[in-house]
C-alpha cells in the first residue's frame, strides 16, 4: 500500500519535462552568438557589394513593421495549436481585425480601433472553435470557410458602411475606409541621432550594429511595443503557469488531459478565440499603423505567411519571432524596392550553400552535396551576370525563403501530438 | 440493400440542402439587418438567373468551376489538401497560351498540344508540393500556398513585353500573342450566346475522375491512403507514391481549369485572366462533397449566385452580398456534413444494435442451457 501512496507524485515528473520539449535546446548565449553572426555576415555583404541599405535603420525599421503582423498572425497560430486545433483561419480573421480596425479607427480614436479589430478576430476564432470544437469539423476545412465567409462579409459591409455621405466625404469608398489618425510613434532622443551619426560612416560591422538598433528606437509605434510583450506574454503564459500547462495538454493528448480533469472544449474555445484575437490584432495592426486605412485585400496572404513562421519557429514563440522576423525582412526588401539588396544577399547564399556542399562532401552525402555544389554555382553565375533582381522576384523572396527554410528543417520540427485531430468529449472512455 | 441505399441518398441530400437553407436564412438576416428586404432580393436573382442567357453563362461559368472543384477533390479524396489549385492553373494557363500564341498549326494538332502543356505545367507545379511533401516532409498546406505567390511572381516576370507578353493595338493592355484562328475550340450554337464546346470535356473529366476512383485499383488505393495512411502501408500500399502521383493528377486537373476560358473566350493570357479560381474550387468541391456529380451541382449553384447577383446592383442592393451568401453556403455545408455524418453513423449503430438484439432474443434459449 505505502508503494501506492508514494507512486503519486512521480507522474508529476514527466508532465514538467514534457513542457521544455525534452529535446536539446539552444541556449540563450548560442542564440546571441548566432544573431551575432548573421549580422557579421551581412555586413561583410554590405562592404562586399556596396549595397548599403541593407542593414541601414529604414531597412531594419520598415523589417519589424513587416514582421509585427507576421509575427501576431503566427502567434494567434500558435495559440490555437498548443491546444491542439490547426488555424488556418487565421487569414480570415486577420482580415476581419483589418476591417473592424479600420471601422472604428475612422470614426473614434486608433486604439478603439485596435480594441474593435481583436474583438473582429475573436469573433471568427469563436466561429472555428464552434465548426472544430463542436462540430468536430476538419480544421483546414473550417479555417478555409471561414477565410472565404470573412472574406465575403468583410467586401459587403465595406461598401455599405465605407461608401456613405461622411464617409465618402473623408475619403472613403466601397473598398477602402476612410483615413484613421495614427497611433503615436516614440523615438528614443539622443540615442537615435548619435547612432545616426555612427550609420553614416559604413565602418565594417560597427555601423551595422548603429543601423540596426537605430531602426529598433526610432519612430517606434506603441502597438509595436504591446506585440512584442504579447509574446512575452505568451511565453509566460503557456509554459510557466499551470493554465498554459492544462491549454498545451490538450494539444499534446487530450484524452489523457480529460482524465485528469481539464475540461478539454473549454480549453480549446479559449485558445481558439484568443488565437483569433491576436490575429486580428495583426490586421488591425496593417489596418491603423502600416497604413492609415482599411483597403480590399490588405493582408495579402499574411495569415498564411504567419502560419509558416510559426511552423519555422518549431511552434514555439522565440523561434516564431525569429521566424516573423526573417519574413518581415524579406517583405521590407519588397517595399523599399530592394532589387540590389537582394542581388546582394545572392552572394550570401552562394556562400551558404557552398559551405552546405563542403559539409555533405565531408560527411560522405555525396548526392547532396553535388546537388548544393550545382545551385551555388548557379546563384553565383547569376550574381556575376546581373546587377540586380527584377522587382518581381523580389517580391516572391519571403515565399522562396519560406519554403528552402521548411524543406531543409521540416523534419527537425516537432509539433504538438494531438495537432489538427478531432477530439470528442469522452473520447478515451 | 436497396433500401439502405435510399436512406443514405436521403441523408446525403439532407447536408447540403440544410446548407443552403440557412445559408439563405442568413443573407436575409444580413440583408434584413441592413435595412434592405431580403425576399426580394432572392426573387430578382431567381428571376434573372433562369433567364436564357443566364443559363448559357451558368453553363460556361460552371465549366471552369468544376473543373476547379475536380482538381481540388483529388487531393481531398486521399486527405490532401492542395490549396495551390490557383498557382497551378493560372501558371499553366500562362504557358500553355504563350505556346498556343508561339505556334501556328492545324487546330487539330495544336489545341491537344496546349491542353497537354497546360496539364503538364500545372502537374508540375503540383509535384513540387508533393515531391517536398514526401521527401522533406513540408505540409503541403503550408508549400502550396507558397507556391501559389511565386507562381504570380513568375506570371509577373514573364507577362512583359520583350519576354513572353506584347502590348494589344491601343497600347494599353499586355497579354501573350494571341491564338490563331486554327486553336479556337469549338461551340455550340445556341441563343442569345454560345455554350463554350470545352463543356463536352469537362464532362469527360467528370467521368474519368468517377471511373478512376470507382473502378480501379489506383483508385481504391488512393481513397484508402485516405482514410488511413497506415493502414494502407501496412496493406502494401506505395503512399509515398501515392501522394506524389495524386499531387501529379490533381494538377494537371488543375491545368484544365483555364482551358475554357483560354481556348472558348479570351485566346489569350492577360491582366484580364479570371484569378482566384483555385479558391472557388475548394469551396465547391466541400459543396459536392468531392463527388463528380455533386461537384457539378455546387458548380452550377456557384455560377448561377454570381450571375443573379449580378441583377441586385440595377435594384437598389449591393451584389456584393453574394460573397456573404457563398461564404455561409461553405460554411453552414461543412458543418451540416459532420452533423449529418455524425447522425447516419450513430442510426447505424442503432439498426445494428437492434439487430443483434433480435439475434440474441431468437438464440436465447440455446445459450442460456449451453
Amino acid at each position: 500500500m505505502t508503494v501506492t501512496a508514494t507512486s503519486t507524485p512521480p507522474p508529476t515528473a514527466p508532465k514538467v519535462s514534457g513542457g521544455k520539449g525534452g529535446r536539446t535546446r539552444l541556449s540563450f548565449p548560442v542564440i546571441l552568438l548566432i544573431i551575432a553572426g548573421g549580422l557579421l555576415a551581412l555586413s561583410a555583404v554590405r562592404a562586399i557589394t556596396g549595397a548599403q541599405d541593407i542593414t541601414s535603420a529604414g531597412q531594419i525599421s520598415a523589417a519589424l513593421a513587416m514582421a509585427v503582423p507576421i509575427g501576431m498572425a503566427g502567434l494567434g497560430g500558435l495559440w490555437a495549436e498548443r491546444a491542439g486545433v490547426v488555424n488556418i483561419g487565421l487569414e480570415g480573421m486577420m482580415i476581419l481585425g483589418t476591417f473592424f480596425g479600420a471601422w472604428a479607427g475612422w470614426q473614434t480614436d486608433p486604439w478603439i480601433g485596435v480594441l474593435a479589430g481583436v474583438l473582429g478576430g475573436m469573433a471568427g476564432g469563436l466561429l472555428h472553435a464552434i465548426a472544430t470544437v463542436t462540430f468536430g469539423v476538419d480544421h483546414i476545412i473550417s479555417g478555409i470557410a471561414i477565410n472565404i465567409l470573412a472574406v465575403g462579409f468583410t467586401t459587403y459591409f465595406a461598401k455599405l458602411w465605407f461608401n456613405t455621405e461622411e464617409a465618402s466625404a473623408k475619403g472613403g469608398s466601397p473598398k477602402q475606409s476612410p483615413p484613421s489618425e495614427d497611433i503615436t510613434t516614440v523615438t528614443v532622443p539622443g540615442v537615435s541621432d548619435w547612432l545616426g551619426d555612427i550609420e553614416k560612416h559604413h565602418w565594417f560591422f560597427i555601423s551595422d550594429i548603429a543601423g540596426v538598433l537605430r531602426g529598433l528606437v526610432t519612430n517606434l509605434s506603441l502597438l509595436t511595443i504591446v506585440a512584442v510583450l504579447l509574446f512575452v506574454l505568451t511565453f509566460l503564459v503557456l509554459w510557466k503557469t499551470s493554465f498554459g500547462l492544462r491549454l498545451r495538454s490538450c494539444g499534446e493528448n487530450p484524452i489523457a488531459a480529460e482524465s485528469l480533469g481539464v475540461n478539454v472544449y473549454k480549453y480549446k474555445y479559449i485558445a481558439v478565440i484568443i488565437s483569433g484575437g491576436m490575429a486580428g490584432l495583426g490586421g488591425a495592426f496593417l489596418a491603423l499603423v502600416t497604413s492609415n486605412i482599411y483597403n480590399e485585400g490588405q493582408t495579402g496572404g499574411r495569415g498564411y505567411i504567419g502560419l509558416a513562421a510559426m511552423i519555422f519557429g518549431n511552434w514555439r514563440p522565440g523561434g516564431l519571432a525569429m521566424g516573423a522576423g526573417l519574413f518581415g525582412f524579406a517583405d521590407a526588401l519588397q517595399l523599399r524596392n530592394g532589387g540590389q539588396s537582394v542581388h546582394a544577399l545572392l552572394l550570401l547564399l552562394v556562400v551558404v550553400l557552398a559551405g552546405l556542399a563542403l559539409w555533405k562532401l565531408y560527411r560522405k552525402s555525396y548526392l547532396t552535396a553535388a546537388i548544393s555544389g550545382v545551385l551555388s554555382l548557379g546563384v553565383l553565375v547569376w550574381y556575376l551576370g546581373t546587377d540586380t533582381v527584377p522587382n518581381e522576384f523580389v517580391t516572391a523572396t519571403p515565399y522562396v525563403v519560406t519554403l528552402l527554410v521548411l524543406s531543409l528543417s521540416a523534419q527537425r520540427l516537432r509539433m504538438p501530438k494531438a495537432d489538427g485531430m478531432r477530439y470528442r468529449k469522452g473520447q478515451g472512455k | 440493400m436497396k433500401k439502405f441505399d435510399k436512406e443514405r441518398v436521403l441523408l446525403g441530400l439532407a447536408a447540403p440542402v440544410l446548407a443552403i437553407v440557412v445559408a439563405f436564412l442568413v443573407t436575409a438576416v444580413v440583408l434584413a439587418a441592413t435595412g434592405k428586404e431580403p425576399f426580394n432580393a432572392f426573387r430578382i436573382m431567381f428571376d434573372y438567373g433562369s433567364k436564357s442567357d443566364s443559363q448559357v453563362y451558368i453553363l460556361n461559368k460552371g465549366t471552369t468551376y468544376y473543373l476547379a472543384g475536380l482538381a481540388v477533390a483529388i487531393g481531398f479524396r486521399m486527405n490532401l489538401f492542395n490549396i495551390g489549385v490557383d498557382g497551378q492553373y493560372r501558371l499553366a494557363a500562362f504557358f500553355a497560351a504563350a505556346l498556343g500564341g508561339a505556334l501556328t498549326l492545324p487546330g487539330i494538332v495544336q489545341i491537344p498540344l496546349i491542353i497537354l502543356c497546360a496539364m503538364i505545367v500545372g502537374a508540375m507545379w503540383a509535384g513540387i508540393a508533393g515531391v517536398l511533401k514526401v521527401t522533406r516532409g513540408v505540409s503541403e498546406v503550408v508549400s502550396t500556398i507558397m507556391l501559389n505567390a511565386i507562381a504570380t511572381a513568375v506570371i509577373g516576370y514573364l507577362l512583359q513585353v520583350g519576354r513572353l507578353g506584347q502590348l494589344d493595338e491601343a497600347g494599353t493592355k499586355i497579354s501573350t500573342k494571341p491564338l490563331p484562328e486554327s486553336s479556337h475550340f469549338f461551340e455550340f450554337p445556341t441563343e442569345p450566346a454560345p455554350v463554350w464546346g470545352f463543356i463536352v470535356v469537362a464532362i469527360i473529366a467528370g467521368i474519368a475522375f468517377w471511373f478512376t476512383l470507382a473502378r480501379t485499383r489506383f483508385g481504391f488505393d488512393l481513397r484508402t491512403v485516405g482514410q488511413s495512411g497506415s493502414a494502407a502501408e501496412a496493406s502494401g500500399v506505395n503512399v509515398k507514391k501515392m501522394i506524389v502521383t495524386s499531387m501529379l493528377f490533381s494538377g494537371a486537373m488543375a491545368g484544365l481549369i483555364g482551358m475554357p476560358t483560354l481556348l472558348n473566350d479570351s485566346y489569350e493570357y492577360g491582366g484580364d485572366f479570371p484569378v482566384g479560381i483555385g479558391f472557388t474550387g475548394i469551396a465547391i468541391a466541400l459543396l459536392g462533397r468531392n463527388n463528380p456529380v455533386g461537384i457539378a451541382l455546387g458548380a452550377l449553384l456557384w455560377a448561377f449566385l454570381e450571375r443573379g447577383s449580378g441583377q441586385l446592383e440595377f435594384q437598389g442592393y449591393d451584389k456584393e452580398i453574394v460573397g456573404v451568401i457563398q461564404g455561409v453556403i461553405v460554411l453552414c455545408v461543412v458543418i451540416a456534413y459532420e452533423v449529418v455524418r455524425r447522425y447516419g453513423l450513430k442510426r447505424q449503430q442503432r439498426q445494428v444494435g437492434a439487430k443483434l438484439a433480435a439475434q440474441a432474443r431468437n438464440s436465447e434459449k440455446q445459450e442460456v442451457s449451453a
